[in-house]
């Protein structure tokens, strides 16, 4: 379905006429929209007596050209990569600790574990964050991460488990006729493979983990945006509340557009390496992903099928 | 215990507003998300390179950065509203690219085949659509928009950082009053949070089931 020309018949030259127009008058309107928006920010506001400068106006913008507020921004950025760094490490491998736990034969380990994740993912991560800084009174800093580590560990950990319910049966049956032991084969054999699949799903989660870094803002960790939006802005007035604004959201978009182009790629490559034949790669977003991995595992379990459907297939 | 308990009417206020902006900005994003997604599948180009443009821009603009806009900057910029309405826009605003994806994976889930086939048997646009296409991209999607609306509910909390009362603003607000009973206020306040959560994550799971093997 990801082309829509099937549905209908090819467009003739009115059709595409009418098309060109629509487009057209689109552009148009879209443009009109941003201009009148930048018109109406740009224009000087009566306030009382004073006239105040319009959004655009130097005026609001001229603590950019002081080199003392860049470095006072990039400390706010490297505070939002740090914690966004070690909590990935974190979320990581308590997302693999989950997942094999998850997945163990003895229910005594498997439903505790379960449960756990459970209450986990349905946690909001904000509430977590003040539960680690109320509670072990750690310091923001370690709220933010471990809160982060935490949540994401368990999303990451159900991501595995799901990755290695997906696996074809055979690989685990092959691994043990080889006279491996259960650990070993899911440690040498079926675990590398399960990460491998899921590792697209596990970097958008990624995404997620970074956007959530600012969060910090709400526990007063110093993390960009409260940098820029609570000590500069308020070090500096009110009136560069916006030009601030606009900088930090495109520190952010900057951010995190590369780190999702980055899970694209990830997620093309891995698709056309394990599956040449497959066009479509994994999805790359993670609940979808999820579900799709989900509908796998169950169709392994519930039927002879030995898994040769590509979850590439179904986009 | 006693605390929760006690605190019972403050919780139940706080639960109220959370499932008040859960309702309201879930409705709205979801009205948002669906205009968003025509556009994506629209023939008209510009409306579908806008409408990528949005979904990029909004999914990779972090909550807590649409919340200050639309709580602290806009009013400097004039506007006079209430927090709770400035928090229902931001909700409904960053949840709407999620809802535009999701819809629009569903629609992109049905194999070409399918479309095809309906096609090659002789059936035109709308019975295409409306007997091939849209039964089984509608059960493609429910799930996904079901884990949405789930990640909407964790993220209302973030509005209790914004001026707004609700679960999460209360539980900070009973924390700071009862210092002594920490753990359990906020255990509390994570148990209302997992009674939406928790049977909303069981039904996706429930109806992906019950449809996607089918096919």
């Amino acid at each position: 379905m990801s082309n829509a020309s099937v549905l209908f018949d090819a467009p003739g030259p009115r059709a595409r006429a009418l098309s060109r127009t629509l487009s057209v008058i689109t552009a148009v309107l879209v443009i009109g929209g941003l201009l009148w928006m930048f018109l109406v920010l740009n224009s000087p506001k009566e306030s009382g007596d004073i006239t105040l400068p319009g959004m655009f106006d130097e005026s609001r913008w001229d603590i950019f050209a002081n080199p003392e507020v860049w470095t006072f921004i990039g400390q706010g950025v490297w505070n939002t990569l740090r914690a966004a760094l070690v909590a990935s490490v974190l979320a990581v491998a308590l997302g693999v600790v989950l997942s094999l736990l998850r997945s163990a034969r003895n229910p005594w380990i498997r439903i505790p574990t379960a449960v756990v994740i459970e209450f986990f993912r349905g946690m909001p991560v904000l509430l977590m964050m003040l539960f680690i800084l109320l509670v072990f009174s750690t310091g923001d800093y370690w709220a933010v991460v471990g809160a982060l580590a935490i949540y994401n560990g368990a999303l990451i950990g159900e991501a595995l488990r799901a990755g290695l319910a997906a696996l074809p049966r055979g690989q685990r049956e092959a691994a043990l006729s080889l006279g491996m032991r259960q650990l070993q084969s899911k440690m040498l054999v079926e675990f590398p493979q399960a990460f491998r699949q899921m590792l697209p799903i596990i970097v958008a989660q990624l995404v997620v983990l970074l956007k959530d870094t600012s969060l910090g803002f709400i526990v007063g960790y110093p993390e960009l945006l409260r940098t820029t939006m609570n000590n500069l802005s308020s070090f500096y007035g009110n009136r560069y509340l916006f030009p601030l604004w606009v900088v930090t959201f495109l520190i952010y978009l900057a951010m995190n557009l590369s780190l999702s182009w980055f899970a694209r790629w990830l997620s093309r490559r891995t698709a056309s390496r394990y599956r040449p034949s497959g066009k479509g790669g994994p999805p790359v977003d993670p609940t979808q992903g999820m579900l799709v991995a989900e509908a796998m595992a169950d169709a392994n379990r519930s039927g002879s099928s030995t898994g040769d459907v590509a979850p590439g297939s179904r986009p | 215990m006693d605390v929760i308990i006690e605190n019972l009417p403050t919780y139940l206020s706080g639960f109220g507003t959370t499932i008040l902006l859960l309702i309201v900005s879930g409705l709205a994003a979801l009205v948002i998300g669906t205009i968003v997604a025509a556009m994506r599948i629209s023939p008209v180009a510009t409306l579908r390179t806008v409408a990528t443009v949005y979904t990029e821009v909004v999914r990779n603009t972090p909550l807590t950065l649409v919340l200050i806009f639309c709580a602290f900057v806009l009013p400097y910029l004039g506007s006079r509203m209430p927090y709770f309405v400035a928090a229902i826009i931001a909700l409904s605003v960053y949840t709407s690219p999620f809802v535009a994806e999701a819809l629009r994976s569903g629609i992109n889930g049905v194999p070409v085949g399918q479309a095809e086939a309906a096609r090659s048997v002789g059936l035109g646009f709308r019975q295409t659509v409306s007997l091939v296409i849209l039964p089984q991209a509608f059960r493609m999607t429910i799930p996904p928009l079901i884990n949405v609306f789930i990640a909407l509910t964790k993220n209302t909390s973030v509005a209790g950082g914004f001026f707004v009362i609700e679960l999460f603003a209360v539980g900070k607000q009973l924390a700071n009053d009862n210092g002594d009973a920490v753990i359990p206020i906020l255990l509390g306040v994570a148990t209302f949070y997992l009674i939406i959560t928790v049977p909303l994550g069981l039904l996706a799971v429930q109806l992906e089931r019950k449809w996607v093997v089918q096919r």
